[in-house]
């Protein structure tokens, strides 16, 4: 149903223009450094790739940079405006929202990584037997991915959460799963194009098995599309992993979360307006350095998209 | 174009037995023994009995999905045990409020960015291209839930001019009624606009470079005219079938719109049920939008293959 088939774009926060164009690899080191060269040309693909290395910094380092422990309460800091000895304020309970802005990078990176992860490792194999086999498997796989289309990505998720149970690692996986789709349909329609070129043609007359033609043949082409993508649905991933967290269905208390913090947030904006700008501020940023990092990363992967 | 239609519903209608089957079959994600799961809160051993009959828990699965499959093309779409009401009757409740939402919120979108895609279009390159891009990005990243605290923080914390929330039906004062759904009605709008920019934008550049549209120009119609009357209808198309395919993340976001604004519509339902381990009200909800948005779906082909008959073949 051609309506759903475009939809697998529409519910990303960005277009996924790469479905069914090849994207060449960047093989050789001197492709590597033209690749290299076109991304750092694009001022937008540089912003984001700074913000991306500096978030995935700040979680890794967390624990150097936070200036407290993120859950340890202090009673003089309840709800404390922002000062020299909490920059960012104090929440509900005394606890330093920088420390938890700074350790809750580490819920909305991870779910953003896991889950993409899971959905590319699920979606993948799917999209290569799929594209590759055709017929009954084709119809079968493809059939499947149509019904999950069906429930918009969010509502998916918010119902695999609630079944599942509430834990920051079920809302990874209610992520993983919901996003599984748009890889299959997207390695699926990679494989097709490719699979009609006269070098596959050559690899399968010279008497290589399918399974041969489709990994080490086919696969390594595909890699830069499936990466464009993966980049750009981290970016949904960690807004769906705050709105799961926000609805309280992922990562619980009193663990940091920005989805987390700006539900706890929302009671007590009258008061204490602070605790709910650095957590929306962050989720913001992180999900314009994915979306502008992935949008470069498309178009020095693809010098034929260039205008 | 009957071919068509028959053709497309041929899609259609398993892609909705198949996705009823997966959420149907979301129970066995449940832990423990399902009656007990199914029945939340209650202990009551005559509540779970009851759950037990009532969905036919002693029977394997495909059964026990057959005969809720039956239930759900008749209307019953299960019993809330929470709020001992029938999840049907929930819905309909629900739905006019969720509706109301989603058109509102769709009003904001096209009225923000359909200009804002025409002006990008014809002013290709300049200072408004790019700031109408910049302001799309800015729809497409920013959380919508940050976005309605934000605009509660200034509109009812600082301002004072619209309620942070209490919904008021149409029935009782429509222009209350339309200053509780403001707010909402745009924070769920705004991402979409983006969306809807970038359709109107991609499908104006389209027109704008084809002969008919330089023909025009060259006869000297002017500008306005040229855009508005000669371009437009022709982009349009386009941007009414992808908008029909908005209506999945309409409803995506509502659900967080109305948990903001404590909007009592559909969105609201399902995240409360999933509080309250309401499943089956939360299956009822999930059920309701994908055939929802299946149909939308369908509907969006088939008006487009009705203005375009090329498309018919597809």
């Amino acid at each position: 149903m051609s309506g759903i088939d475009r939809d697998g774009a529409a519910l990303l926060p960005s277009p996924t223009v790469v479905e069914g164009r090849r994207v060449p690899l960047p093989r050789e080191p001197g492709t590597l450094r033209a690749f290299w060269r076109r991304l750092r040309a694009r001022r937008s693909a540089v912003v984001g790739l700074v913000i991306v290395v500096g978030l995935v910094l700040m979680a890794v380092f967390a624990a150097w940079i936070a200036p407290y422990d993120p859950t340890e309460t202090d009673w003089g800091a309840v709800r404390a405006a922002p000062s020299l000895a909490h920059p960012f304020g104090g929440d509900e309970v005394g606890r330093d929202v920088l420390a938890r802005i700074v350790y809750g990078a580490r819920a909305s990176l991870g779910a953003g990584l896991v889950s993409v992860a899971l959905a590319v490792s699920l979606g993948l194999p799917l999209g290569l037997v799929a594209g590759y086999a055709g017929g009954w498997v084709d119809g079968a796989i493809m059939r499947l991915t149509d019904a999950l289309l069906a429930i918009p990505f969010l509502i998916l998720a918010i119902a695999l959460a609630a079944f599942l149970g509430p834990s920051l690692t079920n809302a990874m996986v209610a992520i993983g799963l919901s996003a599984t789709s748009t890889f299959v349909r997207l390695t699926r329609a990679q494989v097709q194009a490719l699979a009609a070129e006269e070098f596959v043609e050559a690899a399968r007359s010279v008497g290589n098995p399918p399974w041969r033609i489709a990994l080490v043949h086919i696969l390594p082409n595909i890699v830069p599309a499936i990466l464009v993508q993966a980049t750009l649905t981290i970016a949904a991933a960690i807004i769906a992993e705050a709105s799961l967290s926000f609805l309280g269905l992922g990562q619980q208390p009193p663990e940091p979360s920005w989805g987390a913090m700006l539900n706890v947030a929302k009671n007590f904006l009258d008061q204490a307006p602070w605790m709910a700008i650095w957590p929306g501020l962050s989720i913001f940023l992180a999900v314009l350095g994915f979306n502008l990092f992935g949008d470069g990363l498309r178009d020095a992967l693809d010098p034929r998209g260039r205008t | 174009m009957l071919q068509f239609l028959a053709r497309r519903l041929a899609l259609a209608v398993p892609t909705l037995i198949l996705a009823s089957m997966i959420i149907f079959a979301l129970q066995q994600l449940l832990p423990g023994d399902t009656a007990t799961a199914l029945s939340g809160e209650e202990r009551d051993p005559e509540v779970i009995a009851f759950i037990r009959d009532k969905y036919h828990l002693d029977r394997p699965l495909p059964v026990r999905y057959g005969y809720w499959a039956a239930g759900v093309l008749g209307g019953d779409l299960g019993e809330s045990i929470r709020l001992q009401k029938s999840v049907s009757e929930l819905v309909a409740e629900k739905l006019p409020v969720t509706l109301e939402l989603a058109c509102l919120a769709m009003l904001v979108a096209l009225a923000i960015g359909v200009p804002m895609g025409i002006l990008s279009a014809v002013r290709r390159g300049t200072w408004a291209d790019t700031l109408a891009n910049g302001v799309a990005l800015w729809g497409l990243s920013i959380p919508n839930f940050w976005l309605g605290i934000l605009m509660i923080l200034l509109f009812s914390v600082q301002l004072g001019w619209l309620p942070a929330s209490g919904y008021v039906p149409p029935s009782e004062s429509l222009w209350e009624n339309l200053k509780a759904m403001a707010m909402p009605a745009f924070v769920l709008g705004n991402a979409i606009s983006a969306v809807m920019m970038r359709h109107t934008r991609a499908a104006m550049l389209g027109v704008l470079g084809s002969d008919y549209v330089r023909t025009a120009r060259a006869k000297g119609v002017s500008p306005l005219r040229l855009v508005l009357r000669h371009a437009l209808p022709n982009a349009a198309i386009p941007i009414i079938t992808l908008g029909a395919l908005e209506f999945g993340q309409l409803l995506s976001g509502a659900v967080l719109t109305e948990q903001i604004f404590s909007v009592p519509g559909f969105g609201k339902l399902m995240v409360d049920a999933v509080f309250n381990r309401d499943f089956a009200t939360v299956q009822g909800v999930v059920i309701c939008t994908a055939a929802t948005y299946v149909g939308l779906n369908l509907a969006a082909d088939v008006l487009a293959a009705a203005v375009n008959p090329k498309l018919r073949r597809a």
